[in-house]
């Protein structure tokens, strides 16, 4: 005779330690495709819900398998003729026979979206970066930001949680749709298949019980305002590769500023032997010819400053992106204003950009290492994409003195 | 709550019981255990044992069930039955009665197919199924808390060993040769004269080679994982780790051979003994619901459950005076056998089954079960089913000059996925200190993969 146990829950998660070092692995995987996915993304303008698809490598779970070129066999309802196509591959999904027995690798469900502001919480977790001084000045008890406190079923129509919603309404089509194929493979189980099909195509309406709402907290709080102004040699010699690196370094040092504070502006300088403020799209794909002054981005850049962001009331970071070429009856005033900007400033550095394994160090480098002694300037090279994250952390170290 | 206590659970069992006796199943003990689906879906990750090692594949695992259950994407399977003596099978709390009772029937199918069926007789060891499993988890759990070794070397290991754990020994109680036998048999190969009459064969200046006894191994060898225990530079822990995970894949490799018949067989006898119950008429009702919904063909795919129901219902009918022709079947034979020999042109027409293949992005119709073509339909069945779907991969050779590892892809029209296989290399490599080369066919020509022992993968032509 057989015995019947209930099985009595010691409240323990068995899975649990597995569970953790399965998501320790997504992560790591995703910040090792970090810097390829993070140097695509469009500076600003991108809000930081955007969804960011991301392969992730690493966490399957590889064996040798066939690949595609065998037969495989399943079941139909009669109407099949041969050479009827019954299916297209779908990007990242088997074929529509998945029921092959050991080896189908499924789906990866895995294979999943993350939003730039996760992304830039695992890449500055990961740089171990410093917190960064704020001005004490520099509050503004202003801006009221909202808190998202997870989802509820009543709410006013702006708070409609879209996605969210969607989801709620496949589930319950989902258990429709099964419900229903119980109840007709009572009759007829062989037509039932393609019961399921058909109302694929049937309209299935939302229902007031599909709809979440955001529940959110409104919050006061005291405001830091800071400023990144971007700096960048837009002469004949800054090739694409060249303002690639710019705006992908530019990008990520904006993501950071915007994580310590709630109102980042920024702004776009882009200089040859003149200087003008441009947009955001000028300044990464307008290309000027004709040589360098530096100090003329410099001279611009504080005359912003003055007219629009008082030092007193902003933390203003200013980065500067040239490849080191200056006519160089110019570095002694450009030493100058740097020297100008750091008083100001409360971060300000010199990246020098020289794609390729050369590097043959520029004289307004030197210059800059020699003349300039200020706590707050920073000066970083970068030959490669990988150098970015490197050169951003040598850079926020500085503030974090 | 459920609807039922134990106790009636406890009546609708022995009237289970005593119609399993009657009809002749032969079963283990039978013990059940009713949890709740959080438990259900951790039983489930950990292939239903109490204790396992731990991994982080089923932590993805329990995610993915988890979350396909989530999203209401999949039901969870009503129970899980585990091979051991007593049979332990877990049922949900949340099911119904008929469903438990159902279910409960559905278990005695098995119970008796793991105790009578040659492949699990020959493989497994009833008995010492939980034993065993426990004993490994706490081994692993031993290195894993060794300073020496961590977590990390474990884990490594076990990742290259879950790699390739299914290239071991794949015929089931096969007697195998040692060395001294294989060498004994070559050499006696080698000086039997090749013809019958070999005076009359015309004379050949280039005699063939004697056979090479320093080759190791002697005659390709499919286990690669047992190769690797005994020829590769390995720290006994490292050995140990890949003998747990050689010694679970054997446990489970006959359940993988029979899933179409073992699902079948458990079937048919659910069916057989609800029938035979006398259930009142709602539950009645339910049951042929919930049984046709077990059996009902994935279009598109095959369902074991159904081809399995099938094939045992039609060899039922056609022996109506011989009881005992489905019991002999189900000892002998595994999917494979079983699919080529009773999966008849009339089951496959009314099954409507087909075959096809991926052309381009498309996936195409090539056969159907007509006179032409349910031949063809049949033999890719039994061509996937089981360890079929899984490639043959050979140690060919141990190069020692360089301790380079040659293995080789034994093609059958079927190529391997080369993405899948580059990695797998290169697991190898954690295992293997040198070189290893794949030897495979793509579009019809000689390939070889090799990985060194940076992991630097290259395909070239051979």
């Amino acid at each position: 005779m057989a015995i019947f146990r209930q099985f009595i829950n010691s409240g323990k998660d068995r899975a649990a330690e597995d569970k953790r070092r399965h998501r320790q692995l997504v992560e790591e995987s995703i910040k090792k495709n970090i810097g390829n996915i993070i140097a695509e993304e469009s500076i600003i303008g991108q809000s930081k819900d955007k969804k960011i698809k991301i392969p992730i490598r690493g966490i399957k779970e590889y064996r040798f398998i066939y690949g595609n070129n065998g037969s495989s066999a399943g079941s139909g309802d009669g109407s099949e003729k041969r050479g009827d196509k019954i299916g297209e591959e779908k990007a990242g999904k088997g074929g529509p026979g998945d029921g092959q027995a050991g080896n189908n690798e499924g789906e990866d469900i895995y294979e999943t979206e993350v939003t730039i502001e996760e992304l830039i919480k695992y890449l500055f977790d990961d740089l171990n970066l410093p917190d960064i001084d704020k001005k004490k000045l520099a509050e503004v008890e202003s801006i009221r930001s909202t808190k998202n406190l997870g989802y509820q079923r009543k709410g006013i129509p702006p708070r409609l949680a879209k996605k969210r919603s969607v989801v709620e309404k496949i589930k319950r089509k989902q258990g429709y749709l099964r419900n229903k194929n119980d109840g007709e493979s009572l009759q007829d189980n062989q037509s039932e298949v393609f019961e399921t099909e058909k109302s694929e195509d049937k309209r299935f309406p939302f229902m007031e019980d599909d709809l979440r709402y955001r529940r959110i907290r409104e919050d006061h709080k005291k405001d830091f305002n800071a400023v990144v102004i971007c700096i960048m040699d837009v002469s004949g010699s800054m090739d694409q590769t060249k303002k690639y690196m710019a705006r992908s370094f530019y990008f990520l040092l904006y993501q950071f500023i915007k994580l310590k504070y709630s109102n980042v502006e920024v702004v776009f300088v882009a200089h040859t032997t003149v200087a003008k403020e441009v947009n955001e799209d000028e300044f990464f794909h307008k290309g000027e010819s004709g040589g360098t002054y530096i100090s003329s981005g410099y001279e611009k850049a504080l005359e912003i400053i003055e007219q629009r962001y008082n030092p007193a009331s902003w933390n203003i970071y200013a980065f500067h992106c040239s490849d080191g070429d200056n006519w160089s009856e110019d570095n002694k005033r450009a030493i100058e204003m740097a020297d100008k900007l750091c008083e100001v400033c409360n971060l300000f550095g010199y990246g020098e950009i020289v794609p390729g394994y050369y590097s043959s160090s520029s004289t307004i480098k030197a210059e800059y290492k020699k003349n300039v002694k200020r706590n707050n300037f920073s000066v970083i090279t970068m030959t490669k994409k990988e150098d970015i994250l490197q050169g951003l952390k040598k850079l926020l170290e500085k503030e974090g003195d | 709550m459920s609807e039922y206590s134990i106790k009636e659970l406890l009546e609708w069992n022995e009237k289970i019981e005593n119609i399993v006796l009657a009809e002749g199943l032969d079963c283990y003990e039978q013990e059940f255990e009713v949890c709740d689906y959080e438990d259900m879906i951790g039983y489930e990750t950990y292939v239903g044992m109490p204790s396992h090692y731990p991994h982080w594949s089923y932590g993805k695992n329990y995610e993915r069930t988890k979350t396909l259950h989530r999203y209401n994407m999949t039901g969870l399977p009503y129970e899980m039955v585990i091979n051991s003596d007593p049979c332990i099978a877990y049922l949900m709390k949340d099911n119904t009665l008929l469903l438990q009772i159902l279910t409960i029937a559905h278990v005695y199918g098995h119970n008796d197919f793991f105790k009578n069926n040659r492949m699990f007789r020959l493989a497994t060891r009833a008995k010492d199924t939980v034993e065993m499993f426990k004993n490994h988890a706490d081994r692993i759990r031993e290195y894993i808390h060794d300073p020496g070794i961590g977590y990390e070397k474990v884990e490594k290991i076990l990742n290259a060993a879950h790699a390739i754990k299914f290239h071991i020994y794949r015929n089931i109680g096969e007697k195998r040769l040692s060395d001294e036998e294989k060498k004994r048999a070559l050499l006696e190969r080698y000086r039997k004269p090749k013809t019958e009459y070999p005076l009359l064969e015309p004379r050949v200046k280039e005699e063939e080679p004697p056979p090479d006894f320093k080759k190791i191994p002697v005659e390709p060898q499919e286990d690669i994982l047992l190769f690797i225990m005994n020829y590769g530079k390995l720290l006994d822990w490292e050995r140990d780790i890949l003998n747990i995970v050689r010694e679970e894949t054997i446990y489970f490799l006959p359940q993988i051979e029979t899933k179409i018949m073992n699902e079948g067989w458990a079937s048919y006898w659910h069916y057989n003994i609800l029938n035979k119950l006398n259930l009142p008429q709602g539950l009645h009702m339910e049951f042929l619901k919930r049984h046709n919904q077990v059996i009902r063909p994935h279009l598109g795919q095959l369902n074991p459950y159904y081809i399995g129901f099938k094939i045992f219902e039609d060899i039922k009918n056609k022996y109506p005076d011989n009881l005992k022709k489905i019991f002999e079947i189900r000892e002998v034979e595994r999917d494979q056998s079983f699919i080529r020999r009773y999966l008849t042109r009339e089951l496959c027409e009314e099954m409507n089954l087909f075959e096809y293949l991926k052309l381009g992005k498309n996936y195409i119709i090539t056969e159907v079960s007509d006179e032409d073509g349910w031949k063809s339909v049949r033999d890719t069945i039994a061509n996937s089913a089981g360890l079929s779907g899984i490639p043959v991969i050979n140690v060919l050779e141990w190069v020692q000059k360089d301790n380079m590892l040659i293995i080789e892809h034994q093609y059958d029209g079927r190529e391997l996925e080369l993405s899948f296989a580059y990695e797998t290399i290169k697991h190898i490599t954690d295992l293997w200190e040198g070189k290893i080369m794949l030897v495979t066919k793509i579009d019809n020509k000689r390939k070889l993969i090799t990985c060194d022992e940076q992991k630097r993968v290259t395909l070239t032509d051979g």
